[in-house]
């Protein structure tokens, strides 16, 4: 309501109204179309009349200008004949001598404006004492006779002027209408993104659980709310996350900090002898290592779900990428008395970050490696089914209750069963990131016993297309 | 080797600059971007560790670009706190030879700047790798130690290939992922120091000395006593 007080007050912004811009559009358009509707309309029935006189004069004189050649008698004869079969009385004519006599028509006397020199002429006529408007055609003919072919035009002239008055009256009416549209439309305008400015409005100053309201039609307004909501979904998730990651840094980073400054601390005053202080150095050392990899981590994921990595996407061979992966990792868990299979696809189109789906992979298979006891079996596989690209790792492993599925992929949620296994409660949150990323999900799944983690993403040929603004 | 630091952090170039002095190089230090980009203009280098923000008008970016620009090729490492992988894919279309992020362990900077040298070096092919009694045909793919053939899987082999190259030299376990595995990612688990283990097993178990060492802290190295 503040926008509309200030619109009041100043025309210059008045001027800078969106709306009021599109309902001068609107009604310039609109005065434009009815004006050329009028000009048509114009042309086609005063101008129509116009030239069918014309016509009609023509052809009448061509045929007493064939009989003037037999003689100036015949001529007379057929303008007798003439008059005399002219049921509507609108014809007109007058044949004289040399000395501007009349010899035959309807004229009483040669109008005084018409000279030799004239071809076409409107003329005021008096006949039989009517008065009358006359459009008539001089032809002057061999041996010095004069022939003036006419029609009277007066009730023509009438019609035109009906029509010329209304055409003139029609800008005022158009202009008078379209200035009301203008003002409607506006108004339209105002009251449909008075809504969005709103939720907008609200929602910058805090009210995060604001939304435009939609009015279901399906229009395009429909459509730019949806888009807006989306948008301001989008715009409260990436707040909680920095909430969640704040909170997670107050709440998680303390402990490994507290740490390694007790360590140092208690260096710097107990230590006894330089071997002393060298370890708990070193301790300190290892701890801020962990800190900077936690903060890595947090970063790596902040970056992916901002989504600016798209625009690295490329085609690649996921098959032998994952085969490298298992490979890499089949020596440590032999190591670990596990074993380690693979069920891939020699060749698997995907399309995506390929360093970043390496990162979420090996995330999978550093969790597996961890939790699975020794003897147990982890599988990586791949495949394509239904339109969908599943990556997924599986161990035999103590795997997560089903209650808790739903938060293991937030940042630093550990499990029970990971309480006590090194680790920062990142690396399920950054798979669901690049989950994410690419149009997927992360699914996990129980393995009876043990984790199925499967990141099932768009197949090549749907991922290729501009991806949804998840 | 010659190497210049462009850092402005005065703790961090001094740690960089006195932890290069002790494995033997000369280091020269500029703590802004314009006498960064004097000195490896007017002087010989073999490597250059540059931050990307600097004081002084000239950032990293901007003084590499002038630098390859001017057609000088010394070997440039970026040591910045940029650490998202646009940072890092920007920072070597520029003309980067490699890119570390803040904070950073001195012994992964150090291998990665002593890497930059030799990799200025190896442009000509080269068929043969011999370390002490160690030898490797790229040709025909084989590794004899003391005469006698060690069969390697293929990883194994590119794995050792790597280390040769690097004889003498300490290299990451981050180094070896990216250039045995091109992996770019940090793995929480211990792969590499199995494969490193495997590959010792058929190389170094079965004879008196031992080739491979584990670094400290650092990373491994092969080296012939």
């Amino acid at each position: 309501m503040r926008a509309d007080l200030q619109l009041a007050l100043h025309p210059l912004e008045l001027l800078r109204s969106a709306g009021l811009r599109l309902g001068l559009i609107y009604a310039v358009l609109f005065c434009l179309s009815a004006l050329v509707l009028s000009a048509f309309l114009w042309w086609s029935t005063a101008g129509l009349l116009d030239r069918q006189t014309d016509a009609a004069i023509n052809a009448d004189a061509q045929g007493l200008l064939e009989r003037f050649v037999e003689g100036p008698e015949a001529l007379v004869e057929t303008i007798q004949e003439r008059l005399a079969a002219n049921v509507d009385d609108d014809a007109i004519y007058l044949f004289t001598d040399a000395l501007m006599r009349p010899i035959a028509g309807n004229l009483e006397r040669w109008p005084r404006v018409i000279t030799n020199n004239v071809e076409w002429a409107e003329i005021p006529i008096d006949r039989a004492g009517v008065r009358g408007l006359a459009r008539i055609r001089n032809f002057v003919l061999p041996g010095g006779f004069h022939l003036l072919v006419g029609r009277d035009v007066q009730a023509r002239a009438e019609l035109r002027r009906i029509i010329t008055n209304a055409l003139f009256w029609v800008p005022v009416i158009v202009v008078v209408f379209g200035l009301a549209g203008a003002l409607a439309v506006r108004g339209l305008f105002r009251l449909t993104i008075a809504d969005v400015a709103a939720a907008a409005n609200a929602f910058s100053r805090g009210d995060l659980t604001r939304r435009v309201r939609t009015s279901g039609i399906g229009d395009e307004f429909d459509r730019l709310a949806q888009e807006i909501n989306t948008m301001l979904d989008r715009v409260t998730a990436l707040m909680d996350g920095v909430r969640q990651v704040s909170n997670a840094i107050a709440h998680d980073l303390r402990t490994p900090i507290t740490r390694a400054r007790a360590r140092l601390e208690d260096a710097a005053s107990s230590a006894r002898n330089e071997d002393d202080l060298r370890a708990a150095i070193e301790r300190a050392e290892a701890d801020l290592d962990g800190i900077v990899a936690v903060f890595q981590a947090l970063l790596r994921i902040s970056e992916i779900e901002a989504g600016s990595r798209r625009s690295a996407f490329t085609r690649f061979d996921l098959g032998p990428l994952l085969s490298d992966m298992a490979e890499l990792y089949t020596a440590a868990a032999e190591e670990n008395g596990q074993a380690l299979e693979q069920d891939v696809p020699p060749i698997l189109p995907a399309f995506g970050d390929r360093d970043m789906l390496q990162q979420a992979v090996a995330n999978l298979l550093d969790n597996a490696l961890k939790f699975s006891p020794p003897g147990s079996t982890i599988r990586l596989f791949a495949r394509t089914a239904g339109g969908r690209l599943e990556i997924g790792v599986s161990d035999q492993g103590p795997g997560i209750p089903p209650e808790d599925r739903g938060r293991a992929t937030e940042r630093f949620f550990r499990g029970e069963s990971a309480r006590n296994t090194p680790g920062s409660g990142l690396g399920l949150a950054l798979v669901q990131a690049v989950a994410a990323l690419h149009g997927g999900v992360l699914r996990l799944e129980g393995n009876d016993p043990g984790l199925k983690a499967v990141i099932a993403l768009p197949a090549p040929s749907v991922a290729s297309a501009p991806l949804p603004s998840a | 080797m010659r190497i210049l630091v462009v850092e402005d952090d005065r703790d961090v170039a001094g740690f960089v600059a006195k932890g290069l002095r002790e494995a033997g190089h000369v280091v020269e230090h500029a703590d802004n971007g314009r006498d960064g980009l004097f000195l490896a203009a007017s002087e010989n280098f073999d490597a250059i560790v540059l931050d990307r923000m600097l004081p002084g008008g000239v950032d990293g970016l901007r003084l590499l670009e002038t630098l390859r620009a001017q057609n000088n090729q010394t070997p440039v490492l970026f040591l910045s706190a940029l650490a998202q992988v646009d940072d890092r894919v920007r920072g070597l279309k520029a003309g980067g030879d490699d890119y570390m992020t803040k904070p950073f362990a001195f012994a992964e900077l150090l291998a990665r700047v002593e890497a930059l040298n030799r990799r200025g070096k190896t442009e000509a092919p080269v068929t043969k790798l011999v370390a002490a009694d160690l030898e490797m045909d790229l040709l025909s793919r084989t590794v004899r130690r003391a005469g006698q053939k060690i069969d390697l899987q293929p990883r194994e082999f590119r794995l050792l290939e790597y280390l040769m190259r690097h004889t003498g030299q300490v290299v990451t376990r981050t180094m070896l992922l990216e250039g045995v595995w091109d992996y770019h990612f940090d793995p929480q688990t211990n792969v590499i120091d199995v494969h490193v283990s495997r590959l010792r097993q058929k190389v170094d178990k079965p004879f008196p000395t031992a080739l491979i060492h584990t670094i400290r802290n650092a990373g491994y190295m092969l080296r012939a006593e």
